[in-house]
């Protein structure tokens, strides 16, 4: 080690004591609980786990989830362009007071998200009557709990994209036009090539948290098995009866699904990156999310 | 859209009330009109409905629902919890961003992803995971049991599964400010004959400190609302450890719709007082930067 790394740098012993400390404190709070869950699951044998999955409730709260996903997240995907398009393409008054609405979901506590679609939609709530009169179950049903899910996930795609948009600027859209391109053809051809990693992105972490919401759906959704019963809250229920083997079962199937998550991250933030360094963009124009960590 | 190809020419049809910078681009009536439609029917009519349904109690009724001996023991549980994850997590997290910037170690790169698990990690499997972690016959539990020290069903154990979520909101807002922080400064403060932990104190942590502040204030306000990876974990004991979220739905499965809405409209406004100065903490990071500033990467 030369001279100006020893003054830039720390004695060895601070080095090693603090790299212990931060990969213990991260051992402690985030692999071991990761561990945990695998070695319950597994505890009582591959058969209880199988079994456990296959069970008719499980295969119901499976379905009931992916299905949430596959409304909540391309509802908030077109939301997320159409707000991206507008703040980071035009000018206007009230902008940052935008961003921030569009924000406010993740400032909200989930059990008051979904608090606000029983008020609304249950029994004492605005619709509540009208509703029963026509027979139409909105909360402590499927809808409810879809209503939920795009309100907590609704920022995903949008904060994803907005900054990233607001670097890329407008000058290849305005060629593009100028050129003769129809508004679709060159939001086709040019806007949408241009923002596919972060839409990637942004529609996988909506899709991580659509799928493992828990709160919010807890409070609209009754909790009746077989119908409107969530993966999340499907393990609540084996958990709270004790079926703590299947419990961790089926919260396995979630910890897969948030590793999955966090390795496509990665690989479309490298990515990500390769493509802004192709695009020759200034480092600091590109938003955190596509920022390559240091290796 | 074809009249757009040629601008200059044609200028007089296009004097509407287009915004000016970008103006030949089309679509931003349409966008902004989904936009703010989609806003309001999602968010903004949805979140409406607690105040107006709070407007129909009485001011005493409401001060009664919100200030009730439990209400107000919940409320201390949430928010000290909450500020002693925050300050954990300040100290830690600082600690794993430097070591993932600055120190090189073998398996680097999956330590750097793994921070981001508890973004991803469904909240209720955290919980349960924590909890069966922490019980007096789990792995780190069974390890202070014989010392009589319970951490799971305690307020102890509130902290520690609030300790998990706000994690990653700290290393992730700290790590980008330090990767470009300017080594040159360190430099030159060594050359002056700083030490280097008269370095860290006058030039790092100084660069650092609003980065450092916004991921707490992120962190913060996300455990005060946090449910899912608490509610297993805490014991859940009226006055004891029982959570604001967790006694909102206590309220409205005894169909106490006035009290559960009462409190959580003190939940919404101490959200909108957290955003006010999450806002003021990153509008200073970035005057402090000169730059656009570090967003924080990941979603809450």
């Amino acid at each position: 080690m030369n001279r100006r790394d020893a003054t830039l740098s720390e004695p060895r012993w601070v080095r090693w004591s603090l790299t212990a400390i931060a990969l213990g404190f991260l051992a402690l709070f985030l692999a071991m609980p990761l561990v945990t869950v695998f070695f319950e699951a597994f505890r009582k044998g591959a058969g209880v786990y199988l079994a456990s999955l296959t069970d008719p409730d499980a295969l119901a709260a499976i379905r009931l989830t992916l299905l949430v996903a596959f409304i909540a997240v391309p509802l908030n995907l077109v939301f997320g362009i159409a707000a991206a398009w507008a703040i980071a393409k035009f000018s206007f008054r009230g902008k940052q007071f935008l961003i921030t609405m569009i924000d406010l979901p993740f400032s909200v506590s989930p059990v008051v998200a979904g608090l606000i679609y029983v008020l609304i939609f249950g029994a004492q709530g605005w619709f509540g009557p009208w509703l029963q009169a026509n027979d139409w179950k909105i909360v402590f049903a499927v809808p409810g709990i879809v209503l939920a899910t795009v309100f907590v996930t609704f920022p995903f795609v949008a904060r994803e994209l907005i900054p990233l948009m607001q670097a890329q600027g407008s000058d290849e859209e305005q060629a593009a036009l100028t050129l003769g391109a129809s508004g679709w053809q060159m939001f086709l051809r040019v806007t949408l090539p241009n923002i596919r990693w972060a839409l990637l992105y942004g529609v996988i972490l909506c899709n991580a948290r659509a799928m493992g919401e828990f709160g919010a759906v807890s409070v609209v959704s009754g909790h009746i098995r077989g119908l409107t019963n969530t993966l999340p809250l499907h393990v609540e229920i084996l958990y709270n009866e004790y079926q703590f083997a299947a419990s961790f079962a089926v919260a396995s199937l979630l910890t897969l699904l948030a590793v999955a998550t966090l390795v496509v991250k990665r690989i479309v933030e490298w990515r990500g990156a390769c493509t802004l360094a192709d695009r020759e963009l200034p480092p600091e124009a590109s938003p955190a999310a596509l920022r390559p960590r240091a290796a | 859209m074809s009249s757009a190809a040629l601008p200059l020419d044609h200028p007089a049809p296009r004097r509407r009330a287009r915004p000016r910078r970008f103006g030949v681009l089309p679509g931003f009536g349409l966008s902004m009109g989904y936009t703010l439609m989609y806003l309001g029917l999602v968010v903004l009519i949805p979140l409406s409905s607690l105040l107006f349904k709070t407007l129909g109690l009485t001011w005493e009724q409401f001060w009664a629902a919100v200030s009730a001996p439990r209400v107000v023991a919940s409320y201390r549980l949430t928010f000290g919890a909450s500020l002693l994850a925050a300050t954990i997590n300040g100290v830690f997290g600082l600690i794993v961003a430097w070591v993932l910037v600055r120190y090189p170690f073998p398996g680097k790169r999956i330590v750097d992803a793994l921070v981001d698990l508890p973004f991803a990690l469904p909240t209720a499997v955290a919980g349960i995971a924590l909890s069966a972690l922490y019980a007096p016959n789990g792995w780190i539990g069974s390890i202070f049991a014989p010392w009589g020290i319970k951490i799971a069903f305690t307020p102890i154990g509130v902290v520690i599964a609030l300790v998990f979520i706000g994690l990653p909101f700290v290393v992730r807002t700290v790590q980008p400010v330090l990767e470009e922080a300017e080594r040159e400064l360190e430099e030159a403060a060594a050359s002056l004959g700083a030490s280097r932990l008269q370095t860290f104190l006058r030039v790092i942590l100084p660069t650092v400190l609003p980065a450092l502040l916004t991921g707490m204030a992120l962190a913060l306000a996300r455990a005060i609302g946090e449910y899912g990876s608490v509610i297993f974990i805490a014991g859940n004991l009226p006055m004891v450890s029982e959570i604001t979220p967790l006694l909102i739905i206590t309220k409205l499965e005894q169909f106490d719709y006035a009290g559960a809405t009462a409190i959580a409209l003190v939940m919404l406004s101490i959200s909108f007082v957290m955003l006010a100065v999450i806002n003021g903490l990153q509008w200073w990071q970035a005057r402090h930067l000169g730059a656009d500033g570090a967003r924080p990467g990941g979603p809450r």
